[in-house]
């Protein structure tokens, strides 16, 4: 490698081997003994089809992670606001994550959605369907204000075993959920804050209101482009 | 984590299968993998490597749901410290400690490090008495 004949600027110190293409040095080509170690690996996860459908798991083991996720995060948070960020911020990983793997599984049908109605109808009945097995009970709008709509869940998958104690009153651990959506809307370019509140109703004890809040931009956004 | 989960998995279990005492280990052996393993993981890993006193084996799991399109990060630290599944070890343990079997259960190879299976051994040491809790005589 030619690295002695290019001045590098002063700052640069020049770092340990990336692969890929370096502006200052060129394509770098990483040294023969990683490649036969990239391609030892018995099993590359890229071969996998994203197709394939895993067997379904047991609902309480699902039920006893969560808990224990919960009981995890409830050690090391203050409160039940940290509490609350922290599952929303597991979430958001998997949102982010989610809407590529639906995408992909969709094939030629998928579409990307342009308008905050369809992407919300795309999460309450795909993803809903997709994640939980049914579709989500209902999708409202807001009447106080323009920016808020709500995705109602008469009985949240994921805390269907979980009675949340009287000194945690606010607490909702479909939080976790919540951040689902947000990463779901952010990656769809839909900035978004969702917050997940328990709003009991006959006999739903546990039904929960995802509250979505999306940012004056996006619905600046939709204004302009729809507005004819 | 893994322990308390197994703590409380062991009533759902009991609950759902109705399962008796097992005789021996080689019985419990086949439960976990044949039972438990299929209710909760819907996976049935495969029972090796007998020890001749009968009180170690080994648990192949070929498909791992927890580890499904995993890869370890390539930072050379991680595919030698890091057992991804390590929660099963937990489960495992805190569930046979309630039914008074004092196992120690770790893994042995992980195909998330490159091995070719992915191996837990289940270690007896010994089957705790049958007590009753304090303050309920």
């Amino acid at each position: 490698m030619s690295s002695q004949n290019i001045i590098n600027p002063s700052t640069s110190k020049p770092t340990g081997l990336k692969a890929g293409y370096n502006p200052s040095l060129g394509p770098i080509q990483l040294p023969s003994s990683y490649q036969s170690q990239i391609a030892s690996k018995s099993r590359n996860i890229y071969d996998h089809s994203v197709f394939r459908r895993t067997p379904e798991v047991n609902l309480s083991s699902l039920s006893f992670l969560f808990s224990a996720m919960i009981e995890q995060t409830q050690q090391t948070s203050k409160g039940v606001q940290q509490l609350e960020a922290k599952l929303n911020s597991y979430g958001y990983g998997v949102g982010n994550k989610f809407l590529e793997l639906i995408t992909l599984r969709e094939g030629k049908s998928a579409k990307r959605e342009t308008r905050i109605v369809e992407v919300l109808q795309f999460i309450h009945s795909q993803v809903w369907k997709t994640l939980f097995g049914r579709p989500a009970d209902g999708l409202e709008k807001s009447q106080d204000s323009e920016d808020e709509y709500m995705i109602i869940d008469n009985l949240p998958l994921m805390s269907q075993f979980i009675s949340v104690p009287k000194d945690f009153n606010q607490l909702n651990v479909n939080a976790f959920t919540a951040g689902i959506i947000e990463g779901i809307l952010d990656s769809a370019y839909f900035q978004a804050n969702v917050s997940a509140h328990t709003m009991a109703a006959d006999g739903y004890p546990l039904r929960t209101v995802f509250l979505i809040k999306f940012d004056h931009g996006v619905l600046e956004r939709e204004a302009i482009r729809f507005s004819r | 984590m893994g322990y308390s989960i197994g703590i409380r998995l062991i009533e759902d279990f009991l609950a759902k299968t109705g399962t008796g005492r097992c005789v021996s280990f080689k019985e419990t052996a086949e439960v976990i993998s044949k039972i438990g393993f299929k209710i909760f993981l819907n996976i049935i890993p495969t029972i090796t490597n007998w020890t001749s006193d009968g009180k170690t084996f080994s648990l192949i799991i070929e498909e791992n749901p927890l580890a499904e399109f995993v890869e370890l990060p390539d930072d050379g630290k991680s595919n030698k410290e890091l057992w991804y599944s390590n929660v099963l070890v937990g489960v495992l343990k805190g569930a046979l400690e309630m039914v008074q079997l004092d196992v120690d259960v770790f893994f042995v190879s992980d195909v998330l490090r490159g091995d070719a299976t992915t191996e837990l051994r289940l270690k007896l040491n010994k089957i705790l008495k049958d007590e009753i809790p304090a303050g309920e005589d």
